[in-house]
């Protein structure tokens, strides 16, 4: 039986406008399927149960008096990256535990204005740095479709959240795959947009030339609505792009006649499952029967785009995560003088992915060592923005797998930071380039495990990235709900 | 060849207390990481411009009107140690 929390978020407003559900309704449905799942799960560090009940209440009395936003009433969870003032927002990390923020980040600030529910905050792998989830201080998160295996990483805990019904839809952020590696693997759609169109104020910084919020949804049009209520300049960003925003929900015209889709040959190479190839590879073929003109595109610098990420990743890492130095928030471990105190706090506070991280980046930026490691990976930068220009002069939208396997079982690449890192081989190089990119469900292995198909659009190019994942959703049909909440 | 690095130096510069055991085990996969991210160099040649932000803005201002600052009460409650409406730390300079 389908419960309200398993429906789509524009199924719901319908259903919210026309009188049939309360938005008090919807959001108990979320919490009772967070009492029962949330023990296996561990999606969510913190639960806003009553403040979720009051804010459906007062969407509740928007919604009737007409107007209302297209997202109020529909209950949301937020990645705890992104600061919500008075709510506990930890980074999955000891060393921001108890850290309260003193301020909103703006996508939040503008869907509490629209009416939004906030259920909680969910867990990520530590500072967003991770493909497993399993780097969280607090615990991994589990994949709904599979217990014993990762949901992804590191907004982990949305997209387990979206995809067992403990929420409607969430957002993540997205560094070099972050939001469409778990979209992928928990088999969802997740969105990561043109860097700059969604605002990163009260984002808390990983690597601040790459990130971007994303949004998972259980489907295309939501993915547009929730999009459209967060995009736009924010003046308190000073990497927010001023162009207008378009209307997305327009783009979703499901005619892909003509439209030039570019398979890229560099992403069906060794280290590929099978199944995950055939699944991308069929679902193209569906393309082209709705009538898009296919063909194959290479991006002949994709293998270097993972060794440039993990130069510039870290090195931004390094400087961005100074700040916790056990002065002005978090945890602080004494010391006989300040340096001490604060090399204890952070030896204490961070975990070991983060440790690797700003040791790499500290190293990479070091006298000597600069112009070798972050110098090349920023003219490799260069170079994947060139062929992407390239690409997309004879093709409007590229596709590849979003990532090169599904699901993988907890421990089994933790003590191998390279094979988790080759996790996210096809995702990064759009950080890289600033390009936005989906990733759409799809199919099953041969375990039952979801497969994401991920398209990549020019800069500011979110309508045809939607315009094409929705068709392919349409087309496809799939019902997927992994057994567990069935 | 996996990458050498005198982590002592590096840990000091990042503030960042390690273990002995976490020493040895940086170092090794630090050095591995290094060996694989030092593919850049193949490709990225003289006369390929480096790229900082996919998206440049360049002088982004804005009007300098004075505006609220956050709640003194609310910054410092994150704090770990307080006194007299600032932030307190150990001693940073020597006293003779």
């Amino acid at each position: 039986m389908t419960e309200p929390c398993d429906r789509t978020a524009s199924e719901l407003g319908e259903l919210l406008r026309a009188g049939e559900l309360s938005s008090v309704e919807l959001t108990r449905s979320c919490l009772s399927r967070m009492d029962a799942l949330e023990g296996r799960l561990n999606a969510y560090l913190t639960r806003t149960d009553e403040l979720a009940l009051e804010q459906a209440a007062r969407a509740d009395e928007r919604i009737r008096a007409g107007g209302a936003p297209a997202v109020a009433g529909i209950p949301l969870a937020l990645k705890d990256v992104l600061s919500t003032r008075g709510i506990r927002t930890t980074c999955g990390s000891r060393i921001l535990e108890t850290y309260v923020p003193p301020f909103d980040c703006t996508p939040w600030t503008r869907l509490a204005e629209a009416g939004s529910v906030l259920l909680g905050k969910t867990n990520c792998d530590e500072f967003a740095m991770g493909s497993s989830n399993e780097n969280s201080a607090f615990g991994p998160v589990r994949n709904p479709w599979d217990l014993e295996r990762v949901p992804g990483g590191s907004s982990g805990g949305s997209a387990a959240a979206v995809a067992a019904g403990e929420a409607v839809w969430a957002l993540g952020t997205d560094t070099g795959g972050s939001v469409r590696q778990p979209a992928a693997l928990c088999g969802v759609v997740g969105l990561k947009p043109t860097y700059g169109l969604i605002s990163r104020y009260g984002l808390i910084a990983f690597a601040s030339s790459l990130d971007t919020v994303g949004t998972f949804t259980r489907s295309v049009r939501d993915a547009a609505l929730l999009l459209q209520a967060i995009a736009g300049h924010d003046p308190t960003d000073a990497t927010s792009l001023a162009e207008p925003v378009p209307d997305y929900l327009a783009a979703l015209t499901g005619d892909v006649r003509r439209l030039r889709v570019g398979v890229i040959t560099e992403a069906f190479g060794e280290g590929v499952q099978p199944a995950v190839a055939a699944s991308v590879r069929a679902a193209v073929d569906r393309l082209a029967d709705l009538g898009a003109d296919v063909g194959e595109v290479s991006l002949p610098h994709t293998d270097y785009a993972l060794s440039a990420y993990y130069l510039i990743a870290p090195s931004e890492a390094s400087s961005n995560l100074a700040r916790y130095d056990g002065v002005r928030y978090g945890l602080r471990v004494p010391g006989r003088d300040s340096v001490e105190m604060m090399a204890r706090t952070r030896g204490a506070g961070f975990g070991p992915e983060v440790k690797r991280r700003i040791m790499l980046g500290t190293y990479a930026l070091s006298a000597g060592y600069y112009e070798a490691y972050y110098g090349q990976a920023q003219k490799v930068r260069t170079l994947i923005i060139r062929d992407y220009d390239a690409a997309f002069e004879r093709y409007d939208v590229l596709v590849s797998p979003t990532s090169p396997t599904t699901a993988f079982r907890l421990g089994e690449k933790v003590d191998d930071p390279l094979a988790m890192y080759l996790s996210d081989v096809f995702t990064i190089p759009a950080n890289l380039a600033g390009v936005p990119a989906i990733s759409v469900p799809v199919g099953l292995d041969e375990q039952g495990l979801p497969i994401g198909l991920q398209l990549t659009a020019p800069v500011l190019r979110e309508d045809l990235l939607l315009r094409v994942a929705d068709a392919l959703e349409r087309e496809l049909a799939l019902d997927l709900r992994p057994a567990f909440v069935r | 060849m996996p990458v050498d690095i005198d982590i002592e130096h590096v840990a000091r510069l990042a503030r960042l207390e390690l273990t002995p055991e976490e020493k040895e085990r940086l170092a090794a996969q630090l050095g591995m990481i290094l060996e694989h991210a030092a593919k850049v160099g193949e490709v990225a040649t003289a006369e390929v411009p480096p790229t900082a932000w996919a998206i440049p803005r360049a002088n982004v201002l804005r009007p300098d009107e004075p505006r609220p600052s956050l709640p003194v009460e609310e910054v410092l409650a994150n704090a770990p140690e307080v006194a007299e409406d600032r932030f307190k730390v150990p001693r940073i300079v020597e006293v003779e």
